[in-house]
């Protein structure tokens, strides 16, 4: 008598889950950015302390780079987040042992190479869809903790500046950001306007933000 | 658009964002892959394309086409057998709805991975959802496969 309860309980709470995502994905269209605005390198060309213009180019960036459509895959934990609202991914899936997912459970067995809109919210997509590695984790840290990690090359994959730049300014999956598909607000700005600002940083002495 | 499915090829005359599901469901009649959530939540519709599991609900027909797939009808080699075996010793489906969802994600693991630990048994098996909670026999079947495949 009691394992049709234990079965309902559980149906019930797997549809509850399921429909939680679609409705969470909704939610989330009407989530506008307020700032969709990236400004150029042109805008801080007033601040004569190239010092500070740097700094200030910085946190210009950091609308993007802190942005969740970026740091959700630049997780502390195994564990992807995903949303506006940075939640959990779901499933609850692991970066596994080369930041493309578990074995049996890879990123690729859901994200295709481009967005697929066709059901619900859809499934973002990126030929190259995986997380940052754990030394790239942002997700909690401070702008400032970010732009010392950035540099560091014993953190960020061995990359010198120039390679950073065009990491910023030409990697498809950084792109995804301005292209996210579905409901999901894109980062502020364009690609190519962010990868301007990113290298007039470098550029300026790449000195990070106090804070 | 051509596919090959269980070493078949397919003329499929729809459009290429048709999901992948659809074709093998209601196009090859093949329905040992089930229609679950449609939103890759539930693991359900799991296939193989190239050896890979997929969740053919989200996958578009263009990006299935000029791979080899797979479904649950023609699944073979030791792993499927081993997992098979251990699944219907153990008796490990109730209502069977996610199990070919299920058997397809624990032959990939155990083809990558072929003594499993339960950490990588729930990792690569978290996607695939089981309404009547048949968890605990599934994750004691994929240890009983490995250990078929050890001896």
């Amino acid at each position: 008598m009691r394992m049709p309860a234990v079965v309902n309980i559980v149906r019930t709470a797997s549809l509850a889950a399921v429909l939680g995502v679609a409705l969470l994905g909704n939610a989330q269209a009407t989530e506008i950015d307020a700032d969709q605005q990236l400004k150029g390198p042109e805008a801080f060309e007033h601040i004569e302390d190239e010092t500070e213009r740097s700094r200030a180019m910085f946190k210009e960036a950091g609308k993007v780079i802190q942005h969740p459509r970026c740091v959700n895959c630049h997780p502390v934990s195994d564990t992807p987040r995903q949303g506006m609202d940075m939640r959990p991914h779901e499933p609850p899936v692991v970066r596994g042992p080369d930041n493309h997912g578990a074995p049996g459970m890879v990123c690729s067995t859901c994200h295709q190479p481009e967005n697929v809109d066709s059901a619900g919210n859809g499934v973002p997509g990126n030929p190259n869809w995986h997380l940052a590695p754990r030394s790239m984790a942002w997700y909690g840290k401070s702008l400032a903790e970010i732009c010392t990690q950035i540099k560091d090359q014993d953190r960020n994959g061995g990359m010198d500046m120039d390679e950073l730049i065009h990491h910023m300014a030409e990697d498809s999956l950084v792109g995804w950001g301005w292209n996210p598909g579905g409901d999901r607000t894109p980062v502020p700005g364009t690609q190519e306007k962010f990868g301007e600002l990113f290298a007039a940083w470098a550029h300026s002495g790449a000195h990070c933000p106090a804070e | 658009m051509k596919i090959t499915v269980n070493g078949s090829s397919h003329e499929i005359d729809a459009p290429d964002d048709m999901p992948l599901l659809w074709a093998i469901r209601d196009r090859l009649k093949l329905t040992g892959t089930k229609y679950g959530c449609g939103v890759a939540q539930c693991g359900a519709c799991t296939v193989m394309v190239d050896g890979q599991p997929k969740r053919s609900c989200v996958t578009p027909l263009k990006f299935a086409a000029g791979h080899d797939i797979t479904t649950i009808e023609g699944m073979d080699g030791a792993e499927f057998e081993a997992i098979q075996t251990a699944w219907r010793a153990i008796d490990v489906p109730q209502c069977g709805f996610c199990q070919s969802g299920q058997v397809m994600t624990a032959t990939a693991l155990l083809k990558e991975k072929p003594a499993p630990s339960d950490t990588d048994i729930d990792n690569a098996l978290a996607g695939n959802i089981c309404r009547c909670a048949t968890y605990v026999r599934i994750r004691q079947a994929v240890r009983d496969a490995a250990d078929t495949l050890e001896a």
